[in-house]
């Protein structure tokens, strides 16, 4: 994906807090990447409207049921907070 | 002096107002000029956004007023932060805005001197308290610059306070230290952390059963109000009768196809609220953790409620359905007390109930997250109730805030200013 300005999409159930937290660690990996990339947070019920364009989306296990099949890549992380958990995922699914 | 005129005036459109917070929150992070001027666009965007959703609402809610009296005799209350604070925002923009940010510098220089080193980073908590706090300080007699002082004084100290009183129980349920909660339903979290310890074992735990996960939707907050709002609606019109409906409000339409596009658009409102919540928040709570960072590394992020979810999934459906049926019992007999009636909602009691179960299942297994979030059931319906006094003219408005924290802050602010006066 070189090059390009990501789009990802942080979702949680109001879209509020927990993507919030999720979207301030993703910056953080993607600068450490050396990336670029355009990070929002939506909540559950506008999800699939939102994330039509976007390259990655981020969420729980349990969401990414209800989001259901996207043209995006979904990455599923248990722990909102697990910083170590969400870059592990995130660097699996930006290299491959 | 026309330019100070005008700067004051310029000042005191709280949209504007948000727009300079994050305008300052983006600068200080040395973001780029692109990222600057459209982070600042946005937040002014949220608020709009926020105000234009509760016109939506308030339309909604004026339409079940009169059927609940109508057809019950009653005055019901049905509890949504969000329109609450929404409608709050019309009257009281520019107060919230400023105890927001004080508040903000508050809970740094706190968490900076004191033992208590929590940094609140649920960002719509915040604003909603410092709606509840103008509101109730407004109603108590204070105005201008002192009520932003006092007003972000207390918030500052609830930003603390709160996660600190909990941890002790949210430690026993990440089995870590890393993390704090911050989420303003604390009182009853409180209360089902103890319960649980009183009355149960921590290794009988929820996460033993196998359960279907079919209750997923409730966390698609607007659906869930949706549902909500439909039954209410319906049953409201029902007792109010057709005729009444037709001839008072509907201008004529179906008495049931009314109640139900009203109970929606009351749910669409919500969903436009949260989205200029959403707006607001993701500008200025980096800011908020980026400067916190600098000044206290070590302290702990306090974080919303969902972060437990995770620990003890069985134990948030548990916690809601039995929050919900707590919710329904103080409906019931409310009226036996002579106290408005607080219709339950399932998002408070979803949200707030799902974490007094994990919380309750932390300290006391099954029976813990069981009674503990049945009491916070009727912790925040009987709350909700007390408060509406406490809130002045918003108290008549047909809804309120829906977690305990909000709720008991509010009524404590009223009875210290009845000592005042």
């Amino acid at each position: 994906m070189g090059g390009k300005r990501l789009k990802i999409v942080a979702v949680c159930g109001m879209g509020l807090g927990s993507s919030l937290i999720l979207k301030m660690n993703i910056e953080k990996v993607i600068k450490d990447l050396n990336l670029e990339a355009d990070v929002s947070t939506t909540d559950i019920s506008t999800a699939k409207a939102v994330i039509g364009d976007a390259d990655v989306v981020i969420t729980s296990p349990e969401l990414a049921q209800q989001i259901g099949d996207v043209k995006a890549k979904v990455v599923t992380i248990k722990n909102f907070v697990n910083f170590n958990e969400m870059k592990e995922a995130l660097e699996k699914t930006l290299k491959g | 002096m026309w330019i100070l005129k005008l700067i004051q005036d310029i000042l005191s459109v709280p949209a504007i107002l948000v727009g300079v917070v994050s305008f300052v929150g983006l600068v200080v992070q040395k973001k780029s000029f692109s990222e600057v001027i459209s982070g600042s666009i946005k937040t002014i965007l949220g608020f709009l956004i926020l105000v234009a959703g509760a016109v939506t609402l308030i339309g909604s809610l004026n339409a079940l007023g009169p059927m609940l009296e109508t057809g019950f005799g009653i005055k019901g209350v049905v509890p949504n932060n969000e329109a609450i604070v929404a409608i709050a925002q019309k009257t009281l923009g520019k107060e919230t805005a400023l105890i927001m940010v004080f508040g903000f510098i508050v809970n740094i220089l706190l968490a900076l001197l004191t033992p208590f080193k929590f940094i609140w980073l649920t960002g719509h908590h915040s604003f909603y308290m410092a709606a509840l706090i103008s509101a109730t300080l407004g109603t108590a007699g204070l105005s201008g610059i002192g009520l932003v002082i006092v007003g972000a004084i207390i918030l500052g100290l609830m930003q603390v306070l709160m996660p600190a009183w909990i941890h002790p129980y949210m430690k026993k349920v990440t089995g870590s230290d890393e993390i704090a909660l911050g989420h303003f339903g604390t009182l009853g979290y409180y209360v089902s952390g103890t319960i649980g310890k009183l009355v149960g074992n921590p290794e009988d735990s929820t996460e033993n059963i196998s359960f279907p996960r079919s209750l997923g939707f409730l966390r698609e907050s607007i659906v869930a109000t949706g549902i909500t709002m439909i039954i209410v609606f319906l049953i409201a019109s029902i007792a109010a009768g057709p005729s009444f409906v037709e001839s008072k409000l509907s201008g004529g339409q179906n008495f049931l196809v009314y109640a139900i596009v009203q109970a929606l658009t009351f749910a669409a409102g919500v969903g436009v609220v949260i989205y200029g919540v959403r707006m607001i928040i993701s500008e200025i709570i980096p800011a908020f953790k980026g400067i916190s960072d600098k000044i206290v590394p070590e302290a702990k992020p306090a974080l919303d409620c969902p972060v437990t979810f995770p620990y003890a999934p069985n134990a948030v459906i548990i916690g809601f359905i039995f929050s919900f049926l707590g919710g329904i019992l103080s409906m019931l007999i409310m009226p036996l007390f002579k106290l408005p009636v607080i219709i339950p909602g399932l998002v408070p009691h979803f949200f707030v109930g799902g974490t007094a179960g994990v919380i309750g299942n932390a300290t006391g297994g099954k029976k813990g997250a069981i009674l503990g979030s049945f009491v916070n059931g009727i912790i925040i319906s009987f709350g909700a109730a007390l408060l509406l006094p406490a809130l002045g003219t918003l108290g008549f408005e047909n809804t309120t805030f829906g977690d305990s924290d909000f709720q008991w802050l509010g009524i404590l602010i009223s009875l210290v200013a009845k000592l005042f006066k």
